[in-house]
């Protein structure tokens, strides 16, 4: 068996004219957490969906723990879990039909599936609610019985497709930690989200797709450590200030991004750069009303590949 | 003794996945049965489909016995025993748009996203969903007997006659809910999946001689109704329960249940398997 439980190379996926993936290739290491980081339409679910079976690509290849997705799918099916807003639980079953009946169908075994239902909703806080219908759940104890009907056959190889997309932040934490006590115990976990506080905090790798190609990969501290030493936020009175500053700052030199009033500046040479900025701004363009230093953040990483700009 | 022992090694021999044919068969139909319990499950959770099975035949029941049939005049026999088992295909035909639209609701809702990346057998999941289809007929059939005899229907040819009958309703019913399989995984939307059903259905129904003798028709809808399944199965029924010569219109209600069926339920394993290509 290959040291990567997943590996992928050149996927392609179109939907009549609209091109999902266009030559995805990355790996995951076995026992680790990957989070597939990109905004709506990137390629993530299609990317998750071919992994686990349920789409074939047109192109590529992908394989889980060296099993073809397409010519070995039976077998792949056995060693994956999958969860995520594309795969559903049954709302007229309860809590625990669901799991037992996922589970007969995981061939965990008859006899099994009851005992491995109950040890799940109890992993899951889930015990008080079993003889529930799912349809009566809240958002947070649905995704919760989601990712337990994905572990029934206590599978080596976990999809979550933004598994905490839409949650309180309570019903987040909970998952993060389960997450991580499943990375704990050895299992590799490909993750995808759109929060890259979510990437940050559960994945030992990032890798960042827009458009269903790769546009960077690392750790989440190279991607954050190559995109500059401090981010300086000034704020302005109007769009037309910010626009002119940042012109007045790209002329200096200086990495500026304008979001509505918010001017982003990056700086390679940390918090102490701040003030050359302030003077470079100085009778030139409107002086700023706010300015907030900052270390970098995966989003801003994120923002600066998804729109084609350059890291410093 | 050698054949069957070759045989016997042969079936058990592991395939590529680890699988002998006893895991694989035994598999297959415990994954059926387990799909449908869910769906059986689901269909006592949402009454309002089970109601509307049989709520809506009744009343094309009490319309058609009261209100229309004293207006419609049938060759040898009563109204009542004409209409019956028009009745009874027309309710396991409109029943079999619920296959649609369940199947349509899983594939929107997600939960066949999940069957499918599961490592279970594939034909479970429409097999199940037939399977408790056809429980559902039985039920529907039941308590449409019930009605029947209620407002004066009568087998003149025995419960023999009557029981034949109702085997064919269910064996078409079953071949028909493989159709509807094959178009609500074709749909994938449930209100979809119900607005290509229903029409088809209707005209099946409407214009076969369920509920009035195809001789009023004019020529070229005559055409039409008297040669498709539903008027096959009628004509059949209706030949079983009044007695008298039946065999030719068993023969032409038989060839289309098990060619609806084999044509349909390749249909739908194919398109179930090929799906996400």
């Amino acid at each position: 068996m290959s040291e990567n439980a997943i590996e992928v190379h050149g996927l392609r996926k179109a939907f009549g004219q609209f091109t999902a993936l266009d030559g995805l290739s990355f790996s995951v290491a076995a026992g680790s957490v990957l989070g597939l980081l990109g905004p709506n339409g990137s390629g993530k679910t299609t990317t998750v969906s071919i992994l686990s079976t349920a789409l074939r690509p047109d192109g590529g290849s992908a394989t889980v723990l060296g099993l073809d997705v397409v010519t070995d799918a039976a077998r792949v099916r056995q060693v994956i879990g999958l969860a995520g807003q594309f795969a559903a639980v049954d709302p007229n079953l309860t809590g625990r039909e669901n799991l037992t009946l996922i589970g007969r169908l995981s061939r965990v075994g008859r006899k099994r599936a009851g005992p491995r239902a109950d040890e799940l909703l109890e992993t899951f806080g889930l015990s008080a609610a079993a003889g529930r219908l799912a349809r009566t759940y809240s958002g947070g104890m649905r995704r919760r019985l989601d990712v337990a009907a994905a572990l029934l056959h206590k599978p080596p190889v976990l999809f979550l497709d933004e598994p905490t997309t839409g949650l309180d932040p309570e019903s987040r934490f909970a998952l993060w930690d389960a997450v991580r006590d499943l990375a704990r115990s050895g299992t590799t976990v490909l993750l995808t989200t759109q929060y890259l506080e979510e990437a940050d905090a559960l994945a030992e790798r990032v890798v960042i797709i827009a458009a269903g190609r790769v546009a960077d990969t690392g750790t989440p501290a190279e991607l954050k450590g190559r995109f500059g030493a401090a981010v300086f936020d000034l704020g302005f009175g109007a769009p037309g200030d910010a626009e002119a500053a940042s012109l007045v700052l790209a002329a200096r030199g200086y990495a500026a991004e304008r979001t509505g009033t918010t001017l982003r500046v990056r700086s390679d040479s940390g918090s102490g750069a701040v003030t050359g900025v302030l003077r470079a701004l100085e009778r030139r363009a409107p002086d700023p009303v706010s300015v907030a230093v900052r270390e970098p953040t995966l989003d801003d990483v994120f923002l600066t590949l998804t729109q084609g700009g350059q890291p410093a | 003794m050698t054949t069957v022992a070759t045989t016997g090694a042969l079936a058990q021999r592991p395939d590529k996945h680890g699988r002998t044919v006893t895991d694989r068969v035994g598999g297959a139909l415990f994954d059926t049965l387990d799909v449908t319990g869910r769906n059986l499950r689901t269909l006592l959770r949402t009454p309002q489909a089970l109601i509307f099975a049989t709520i809506q035949p009744m009343i094309f029941v009490l319309l058609f016995r009261y209100a229309f049939g004293g207006a419609i005049r049938v060759p040898g026999t009563s109204y009542v025993d004409y209409l019956m088992p028009g009745v009874f295909a027309q309710s396991v035909a409109f029943g079999a748009i619920g296959t649609a639209v369940g199947l349509a609701g899983d594939l929107r809702s997600g939960l066949l996203v999940r069957f499918r990346t599961l490592p279970m057998s594939r034909i479970a999941v429409l097999a199940g969903r037939t399977l408790a289809d056809l429980v559902r007929n039985l039920l529907v059939v039941a308590v449409m007997i019930g009605v029947g005899f209620a407002v004066g229907f009568r087998s003149a040819n025995g419960a023999g006659g009557l029981f034949a009958a109702l085997a064919l309703v269910i064996a078409f019913a079953y071949a028909a809910s493989w159709a509807f399989v094959a178009l609500g995984l074709r749909v994938s939307d449930p209100e979809a999946a119900q607005a290509a059903a229903v029409p088809v259905v209707f005209l099946l129904v409407f214009t076969s001689a369920a509920f009035v003798p195809s001789a009023s028709m004019p020529g070229w809808l005559q055409a039409f109704g008297t040669h498709q399944p539903v008027n096959a199965l009628v004509s059949a029924e209706r030949a079983l329960i009044t007695g008298g010569p039946a065999a030719h219109d068993v023969l032409v209600c038989l060839s289309w249940t098990a060619g609806l069926l084999l044509v349909f339920a390749a249909i739908a394993v194919r398109g179930y398997v090929r799906m996400g290509r």
